[in-house]
Parts: C-alpha cells; structure tokens; sequence
C-alpha cells in the first residue's frame, strides 16, 4: 500500500485536504460576501454587483441611531471589562493559592453562567430587578454583562496563575513585603498577559451579547448587536452590509495588526540581542 | 499539618478575595433563577399581571399541551441535526491541522478563532446573502440560465441550520482538534507496524482516543443550539420558532411571567440533565484518555 509508508500520503489524505478547504470556505464565504456587498452601490442589499461606491459608509457614518448604539455599546464594554478583570482576577487568586473548604462548590458557581442558557439568564435578571419593583435600567445591563462575562476572565486568569511558580511570592513575602507589595510587583506583572487577554475578551462578550440584551436592555436603548437585529426587522438595506463589514475590519483587523505588530517587535528584538 | 497553623486572618483571605465575585453571581444568577421557579407557581390575571399564590396550572398547562410538547420536540430534533452535521462538518478538518506537517498550521488555527471575533449577529445575517433571493447561489444559478425563479432557501428550517451550524462549527473543530493533538503518535505508529491498515489504525486507536473532544464538541453544540433564538429569528419564517423564541414571546410579548418562567426553568433543568448525562460518559472516556498518556 502506497499509505504505509506515512500518513501524509494517499488518496485518503487528499479528500482530506479538499474536505478541509471547502469548509474553511463554507466558514468564511459569507463574511467575504457583505465585505464585498458592503461597496456595492445598487440600492439593495444582495447581488448583482452594480459598481463600487462607499455611499453606504458615508450614510452610516450619519445615521444617528447607529452612532449611539455603538457608544452605548462601547462604554458599557469598557466597563464591563474593567470590572470583570478586577473581580476575576482576586477570585483567581483565591483558587490557585489558597485551599479552602467548599472550593468545589465555588468553582461549580463561577462556570455558572457558562453553562445556564442565555435566554434563561436574561430572564431570571429582567425578572429579579421586576420583582424588586424596578424599571429596566443602564445598571441592569452593566450587571448583566458583568455576570456574562466574569466566569471567562477567572477561567484565563485561572489558567496563567497555575503557571507562576509560587516561590517568586514567597521570596518577596520573606523579604519583607506585604501582600499587597507582593502582588503588585510580582504576581501582576507575571499574569500581565492573562489579565489583559480577560480585559479584551469580556470587552468582546459584552460588546457582541444579544441573546440576553434584548431582555436587560432600558427601554429605549440600543446596543450595537440588538440596533443591528432591529434594523434586520425592518428591512435588510446595504446600510447594514456597511456597518457589518465595519465592524468586521474594526474587530478583525484590530487584532491582527497588534499581534503583527507584537511579532515584529519580538523579531528585532532578537535580532539586536543575536 | 500546615492548615492547623493557619490564623483565622490567613482563613478569612481567600474569602475576602472571592466576595466580590460570589456576591455578584449568587445576586444576579442564583436569586434570579430561585425567583424564577417561585413564579412558577403564580397564577397569570393578564398581561404583566399576576397573583402570587401557590398553584400548579402553569406545569399541568405545560406538560397537558401538546403545543409546548411541540416546541420542545421540534427543538431537540433540531439541536441533534445540528450538533450531528457539525460532528460530521469538522471532524476532518480537525484531523487534518492535528496531523498535518504543513508549515503554517498556526495559520489554520488562528483562522478559528477568527469567527469569534466578528460579531455573531453579523455573521448570522451574512447567510442571507447567500441564501436569500438576491442572494449568492440564487443570482449564480439564474445567471448561468440553470434556474428562471430563484430558489426558496432562506426563511427555512434548513437555512436556521445552517446559520447554527456556522456559528459552532469553529468550536467543534477546536474542541476535536485538542483531543486529536493529545494522542501519542507512537500509538499510531504502533498499529501500523502491527500490521494495521491507515484506516483500522484510525478506527481502532486514533478515533477512540479523540472521542473525549468529539463528544465535548457534541454537547456544546446541542446545548447552544437547544438555547438560541437569535439564530431562528433572523433566518427561520414564523414556523421555524424554536423554545427560545417561546420564552422570549411569552414574557416579552404577552408578558405572561408565570408561563414564561416555567418554560425557562424547563429549559434549564433539560440541559442541565443533557449535561449531566455526558459527564457520566466523560467519567467512562476519561480511560481512554487515561491510556493516551
């Protein structure tokens, strides 16, 4: 048999190869096709391909609506990520280093809002702030966000923290410095990473939520992803493919850049060093 | 033992620590849902108004209708489909990055996590460009003359598949490709040179041993697919409802919390029981997984 010889080889590892492409296609086809549509000038929103104008861009970049929903949106990630990495990163801390009884039961609560539906916990929050006679409000959506997104940070947190050796804390500690002290000046800097990358990803969960949005959301008020589900309902216009394809270059194309850029810098580095 | 010379400062820290944290997920999770299943038993006057009283007619309504048996059927039957065809989906593509030489496999990888970053309401609305009447297929097929109307594919039970299916595919195939990545080569190798073809090598010792990441892969997707109602809505016509959108109809709509509470705690138990099931069988896999080491 020509496969013995690895596994690399044959016709199997070949369908292989096409089945893996075609779905990397199938995964990105339709993100491709509103970039495209997004410059379309026709005054629908589908196919055909009339010519290319950025007319769509300069009409959202009006529309007042849109605008505010993307501020709602971004200050209420902003603090939803502050939050969330100040809160998780301490219960992180308590996990790895301490032993305590009832750790079993903590941890079951944390992956908590991970594993209750969404629909389930937008109902049950909209319901606890009904029943305390309330109206929904800004403070509703912050502290539902805050709940989507704080077990995610512990988690990454969590898993850096395993890594740091504890003698590094306990060197500080014997030489004097406090807890405080201690954490600021070596645990911190070593979990860097891990705290920013929770920064970042419940600042993504809170600025992409619309499953539980649509029930904490104040009357009145727009998120980015409920706007955009909104404007669905009325029509789909290529207003939409513009803000899509926005959002797609912003979140994408964000990312990429630094983790080039980072890479970049890292080559030089040891260039210099070499 | 160390822990007996802990001061009761020293007991107290991990606390102090963790109470943010808890106080935030027992207030805004655990009451919630303690409240919820309180409602449960109010009985409904009319929209937004209910008695609190302690009476079982939202459960007797819910497991006597065949309406809402309907529903619950209806989305099983289409959270199974999906999680199965996103099994089949990207199993390959899994197998392929974990055991592939090529250069720039991290290229594959990152190419995963790329969805996560694009905002889901926009790539579940993209598949209207693809399948709606002025979408992709319908303008290629009429252009090529092969069709004169244009196919009735959006606004299906198929289309809302599809949306799901591209929304957890990138999950099943991380989850898989760890399994994958974590067997022994020498295990492989060893099959082989025992005289197995490629294919019963894969069947007998690199499938087996990659079930633990295909079966997390399957969970998670039935369990957000059972959950959505965002999907269904901007893909799926009135029919193509799923208990989701029961829930969100019924307290939003009708404002009718004593049923609506009663179809999310159905919900949740449900899952819970479907996750409750798969660690059982996690707890059997784990052998396997205890063999790859």
């Amino acid at each position: 048999m020509s496969q013995a010889t690895g596994n690399e080889q044959g016709r199997g590892w070949w369908l292989i190869k096409l089945y893996t492409f075609l779905i990397y296609v199938f995964m990105f086809a339709p993100i491709v096709v509103v970039l495209i549509l997004s410059f379309n000038a026709s005054r629908f929103s589908g196919f055909p391909f009339t010519g290319f104008s950025l007319h769509w861009y300069g009409e959202l970049l009006q529309d007042d609506a849109v605008l505010r929903a993307f501020r709602t949106s971004l200050w209420i990630g902003a603090v939803t990520a502050v939050v969330c990495t100040a809160l998780g990163t301490m219960a992180a801390l308590a996990l790895v280093r301490y032993d305590f009884p009832g750790k079993h039961w903590v941890n079951a609560l944390i992956v908590g809002p991970v594993l209750v539906p969404e629909t389930v916990l937008g109902v049950g929050l909209l319901l606890a702030n009904r029943a305390v006679g309330m109206k929904p409000n800004f403070g509703l959506l912050l502290a539902g966000h805050i709940l989507l997104s704080l077990p995610y940070v512990v988690l990454v947190v969590q898993a850096r923290l395993i890594g740091v050796k504890r003698v590094y804390e306990e060197a500080a500690l014997s030489l004097g410095a406090n807890r405080w002290e201690t954490f600021r000046e070596i645990t911190m800097p070593l979990i860097m990473p891990a705290m920013l990358a929770g920064l970042l990803l419940a600042f993504t969960i809170s600025f992409d939520n619309v499953s539980a949005s649509v029930f904490w959301r104040p009357p009145g008020v727009e998120t980015m992803p409920t706007q955009i589900l909104g404007m669905l309902k009325v029509s789909i216009t290529p207003e939409i493919n513009a803000l899509g394809a926005l959002m797609i270059i912003v979140t994408v194309g964000l990312p990429l850049l630094g983790g080039a850029l980072a890479r970049l810098r890292i080559r030089r580095q040891t260039e210099t060093a070499s | 033992m160390a822990v007996s010379m802990l001061t009761a400062a020293e007991r107290r820290r991990p606390w102090i620590l963790l109470a943010p944290t808890l106080a935030a997920l027992i207030l805004l999770m655990t009451v919630p849902i303690v409240i919820m299943f309180v409602y449960t038993f109010y009985t409904f006057k009319t929209a937004g108004v209910e008695t609190p009283d302690f009476n079982l007619g939202n459960w007797h309504d819910f497991f006597t209708d065949s309406y809402y048996s309907g529903f619950l059927v209806k989305t099983a039957r289409v959270s199974a489909i999906t999680a199965l065809l996103c099994a089949v989906m990207g199993y390959p593509p899994a197998y392929f990055i974990a055991m592939t030489r090529f250069r720039h496999k991290w290229l594959l990888l990152l190419l995963l996590i790329v969805p996560f970053w694009i905002s889901f309401t926009i790539r579940t609305f993209s598949w209207i460009h693809i399948l709606g009447e002025q979408g992709a297929i319908n303008a290629g097929l009429m252009a090529l003359g092969l069709i004169d109307q244009p196919l009735q594919m959006l606004y299906t039970e198929g289309s809302v598949i599809m949306g799901m299916i591209h929304f957890l595919l990138p999950y099943m195939i991380l989850n898989v490709y760890v399994s994958l990545d974590g067997i022994d080569r020498n295990l492989i190798s060893a099959a082989r040179s025992l005289g197995c073809t490629g294919w019963q090598a894969f069947r007998e010792v690199t499938l087996p041993l990659s079930l633990p990441g295909l079966g997390a892969g399957l969970l998670l997707s039935f369990v957000l697919a059972a959950g959505s109602y965002v999907t269904p809505q901007i893909l799926g016509g009135r029919r193509d409802s799923l208990f989701g959108n029961l829930i969100y109809d019924t307290i939003m709509k009708e404002l009718n919390w004593p049923m609506g509470t009663t179809l999310s705690i159905v919900l949740l138990v449900l899952l819970g029981i479907v996750s409750v099931i798969y660690s059982r069988y996690m707890g059997l896999s784990s052998i396997y997984k205890g063999l790859s080491r």
